[in-house]
């Protein structure tokens, strides 16, 4: 498909364009900017700029609960990425390689957890818990997790599986590789950046949740995004802005990578 | 089943769903010869071609190589390797790794690996790029990479699915070249796909014409070429001039023909058998096709009379379009050895007669049988 | 002649070990507790947010005892919450694509190629980070001490503090600003995809800008748009976040709702009713969405 020359800018439209982008970006940017930059106000409660200070970033190492959160957080968000990207990989490879009675269900299936409203899914897990007796715990918040990640997981490694080149496992076994070893040899380090990719969202996916988490939290459970919350509802602090600070850079970084991994490999050279 | 054939098939089809691709096909492929699959697209080559390669599971038929039966053999047990049509290096391994993947699946030792990938690489002129990877070479490198990778496994049959297709023309006509001496240097039997028939004469011993996923005619490349079989080989071939003609009589190593444009032809008989009154159709390649201003069938060369429609310069030859009274339209190749400023005979509108070498005339029946 | 059989079909499809761990914990652990939800759903909250229980079954169905929280829901006042999320959604959903559309345009189309994958890069980060972080800048912004508020006063544009918090006003931000990653995306992967040869053909033959766009681009890119539109109704309607910290007691929305019958009614029987009756909107939007992408034969996700 042809995009007809590198012409851009396309008349009278471009600047007016430009503008109206950089104007939504500045919009999707700039109140978190503004929260990021108060987090190293001097004033308490206002939002007066009153000097700099890193102050409340130094009284967050010092906080007992906001570091229980993390540590909470951090245990959950592996835990639940492991389990979630062995889960999904299995399945993308399954549906994107065979056929099988159950294909559709599977997909039906998966598509499910992203599409059912948070909300309701956390009711749905507390009940059950409560109906099988299993008290809420960090274990119940890593099962939870696990429950929304396997998908994301499974599309992201079934989008890098599909651009994959299947004449290259056919090249593996006619020199001579059985299907494990070509597994093993060409299609695993092939689909790795995909899997990583895919396993950095999901971790992402899992340090930020609300919603879900705060149903399935038993007492001594909390997780960052748990702590931010009832911190919020108390007040408005710049100590909230620092550890929302915070956890927005590793958001950025662990995406920024994720996106990287995710690039298509270089294309070659001419004859 | 004789040992001095590499490659034995015998019934093959393969169907998918209520098509078969390829249809109850058999052939015998010789050791050490360029063996070329040749067709339009959708005739059946390519998966024929894998069936052998083991990438396909034939629905009835069997296939042997030197000898033994491998039908149901996955490719990873089948004494074949194939260069696939886009290449297929492994992106994330070096040249060398490339080249010397399938090597621990031989046998061969760590130590000794490298010295077979030099040799290989060397075979296919690319010395000193073990260390590059796929991304960094351009089209034709990444060829003869997949070339040397599946020839460093020193298989007795090589299998290639239109490995020039994606390479521009010049280069494609120097590979070509240089593939045919290289299958005449490593004495290994190469199996080649190509819809393109001016490749497949370029470089193989014999031919298998597929349409529809049955061989139409399987020959020398020159006879394939010279002598088409059936009309679907003889418009592949380009040597779609047909004439229609009604036999006349068929003795004494004469066939006396009288076409349907009118006049009389004789060819050489060469031992059909034909009925008196017989239709037949019979074919003359455009470069055998001569003009010539008069009637030269008293002196035993066949005339048609004919009108010029249109002439095209095509520098090496022209290529003239006539038509007989009959209203049928042939194509005539003249070779351009004088000088474009010289005026020629003929002019688009004017007359002249066909003329042929009788030998060259060849006849194809309706419902001729594949050979 | 021999009928090749393929010894392969003799070894057991490889695909089901795979598949069988994710079969059991989506299995156990989403379609169970949802099933036992909806089961609930028909029950009547018992002393202590447990369930009461029945002592005659035939005449709690018959009696129609066993739709009362449905029956419930119907009662104005949750109705009422049901249309504000139903209009809520679509306001958003509306003011996203209109807003978003031309953004995804510029990336896909106007900007220069070696910049288009930072642009889409700046819009896909927010996509992913905390919505709760997103939606408490918006608190910071529009309290009373605010930023917003603070600059009006000091500019002398007001007297005293809008009211910005606590109304649909902030929850309709709020919503938009976290929603517009979630539109620029498919909008853009749609408009990648287009041959920018058709528009240039489109003019040729006398369109104008307008009528090219209306014409050609639209239909071209109906697949991101539905896309995207699915994309940001859908979580719209099942808010939580955005309504609890920006909006009041004036601005619930039904997973407000949902949220109080579990943690502070304790009412789950009802709360699971409400829950069921969103889920059961969002899977009839879906259930169209894919009779519409299986008509144009669109590449699915998995």
């Amino acid at each position: 498909m042809s995009r007809a020359g590198e012409a851009r800018g396309r008349g009278s439209r471009g600047p007016f364009l430009r503008a109206h982008a950089w104007l939504i970006y500045l919009f999707l940017y700039a109140p978190i900017a503004i929260l990021v930059v108060f987090s190293f106000n001097k004033a308490t409660q206002t939002a007066v700029w009153q000097g700099f200070t890193t102050e409340w970033y130094g009284s967050l190492v010092h906080n007992e609960l906001i570091l229980t959160a993390v540590r909470n957080s951090l245990i959950v968000g592996v835990a639940a990425t492991l389990l979630a990207t062995v889960f999904g990989t299995l399945v993308a490879l399954a549906l994107g390689r065979y056929t099988f009675r159950g294909e559709g269900f599977t997909r039906n299936l998966l598509y499910l957890p992203i599409i059912i409203p948070e909300i309701v899914v956390g009711a749905a897990l507390v009940t059950f818990f409560g109906v099988v007796g299993l008290r809420l715990s960090l274990v119940t918040v890593v099962i939870a997790h696990v429950v929304f990640s396997v998908s994301y997981v499974a599309i992201v490694v079934r989008a890098r599986l599909s651009g994959f080149d299947r004449s290259l496992e056919e090249a593996a076994l006619d020199l001579g590789a059985r299907p494990l070893q070509t597994f093993w040899r060409v299609t695993l380090p092939l689909i790795l950046p995909g899997i990583v990719s895919g396993a950095l969202l999901v971790f992402t996916v899992s340090i930020d949740d609300y919603v879900i988490t705060s149903f399935v939290a038993g007492v001594g459970a909390t997780t960052l995004p748990l702590q931010i919350y009832s911190m919020l509802k108390v007040g408005v602090t710049p100590e909230v802005n620092a550890v929302s600070t915070l956890l927005l850079l590793l958001t950025v970084i662990l995406i920024v990578i994720a996106q990287r991994l995710q690039q298509p490999p270089p294309e070659g050279v001419r004859d | 089943m004789g040992s001095d054939h590499s490659v034995e098939i015998r019934g093959l089809t393969k169907r998918f769903g209520d098509v078969a691709a390829v249809d109850a096909v058999s052939m015998d492929i010789r050791r050490g010869e360029f063996f070329s699959l040749l067709g339009p697209s959708g005739c059946g080559k390519t998966t024929l071609l894998r069936m052998i390669g083991g990438f396909e599971l034939p629905s009835e038929g069997r296939i042997a190589i030197d000898g033994a039966d491998v039908t149901l053999r996955p490719p990873y047990e089948r004494p074949v390797n194939m260069v696939f049509q886009h290449y297929a290096l492994f992106p994330h391994l070096s040249v060398e790794a490339n080249v010397a993947f399938g090597l621990r699946y031989k046998g061969v030792d760590r130590a000794r690996q490298p010295e077979v990938v030099r040799e290989a690489l060397a075979l296919v002129q690319l010395s000193g790029f073990e260390k590059r990877l796929p991304h960094q070479l351009s089209g034709g490198q990444r060829q003869r990479v997949a070339l040397a990778r599946a020839l460093a496994l020193k298989p007795s049959v090589l299998l290639l699915d239109e490995p020039l297709g994606a390479l521009d023309q010049k280069l494609r006509k120097e590979v070509q070249v240089q593939l045919k001496h290289l299958q005449r240097e490593l004495g290994i039997t190469f199996i080649f796909v190509t819809h393109d028939q001016e490749e497949a004469l370029t470089m193989s011993d014999r031919i298998a014409v597929m349409n529809r996923g049955r061989v139409e005619q399987m020959d020398e490349a020159a006879r394939v070429f010279e002598r088409p079989a059936t009309e679907f080989v003889a418009h592949f071939m380009g040597a779609a001039n047909f004439f229609s003609a009604r036999v006349r009589e068929a003795a004494g190593g004469t066939l006396s023909l009288a076409l349907a444009a009118g006049g009389e032809v004789r060819l050489p008989l060469n031992g059909t058998r034909y009925r008196p009154d017989e239709s037949v159709r019979f074919v003359v390649r455009p470069e055998k096709l001569d003009l010539r201003a008069r009637d030269l069938s008293a002196h035993g060369v066949p005339s048609v009379a004919v009108t010029i429609e249109d002439r095209v310069y095509q520098g090496i030859s022209t290529m003239w379009i006539v038509r007989d009274s009959a209203d049928e339209r042939f194509v005539v190749y003249e070779q351009n050895e004088k000088p474009f400023e010289e005026a020629s005979r003929f002019a688009v509108g004017g007359r002249a007669f066909l003329c042929w070498n009788p030998s060259h005339a060849v006849v194809i029946r309706p419902e001729a049988e594949p050979s | 002649m021999s009928r090749a059989r393929d010894p392969r079909s003799r070894i057991r499809n490889p695909a089901y070990p795979l598949v069988l761990p994710t079969w059991l914990v989506l299995g156990v652990f989403f379609l169970l507790p949802l099933t036992i939800l909806f089961v609930i759903s028909f029950a009547q909250r018992g002393t202590y947010g447990s369930l009461r229980p029945i002592e005659d079954f035939g005449h709690y169905v018959t009696s129609g005892k066993i739709l009362a929280n449905y029956a419930r829901s119907l009662h104005p006042i949750y109705l009422q919450i049901f249309w504000r999320s139903l209009w809520m959604a679509v306001v958003t959903t509306v003011l996203c694509l209109a807003l978003s559309y031309p953004v995804a345009y510029y990336i896909a189309v106007v900007a220069p190629p070696r910049r288009r994958n930072f642009l889409l890069g700046l819009a896909v980060v927010p996509f992913w980070t905390s919505f709760l972080i997103r939606t408490y800048a918006w608190m910071f912004l529009l309290r009373t001490e605010g930023l917003i508020n603070r600059t009006l006063l000091s500019a002398g544009l007001v007297s005293h503090p809008l009211e910005l918090l606590y109304n649909n006003f902030a929850v309709l931000i709020g919503l938009l600003y976290g929603e517009i990653p979630f539109m620029i995306l498919p909008l853009f992967a749609s408009l990648e995809k287009l041959d920018l040869s058709l528009l240039e053909a489109s003019a040729d033959l006398g369109a104008s800008r307008a009528s090219t766009f209306l014409r050609v681009t639209v239909p071209l890119t109906m697949p991101g748009i539905v896309a995207g539109i699915i994309l940001v109704f859908v979580p719209s309607l099942g808010q939580f976040i955005v309504s609890d910290l920006l909006g009041g007691a004036r601005t619930i929305l039904a997973g407000n709702l949902i949220q109080n019958q579990f943690a502070v009614a304790r009412n789950k029987p009802f709360g699971s009713a409400v829950a069921f009756e969103l889920t059961a909107a969002v899977l009839a939007l879906l259930f169209v969405y894919t009779i519409y992408t299986r008509k144009k034969g669109q590449d699915v996700l998995l």
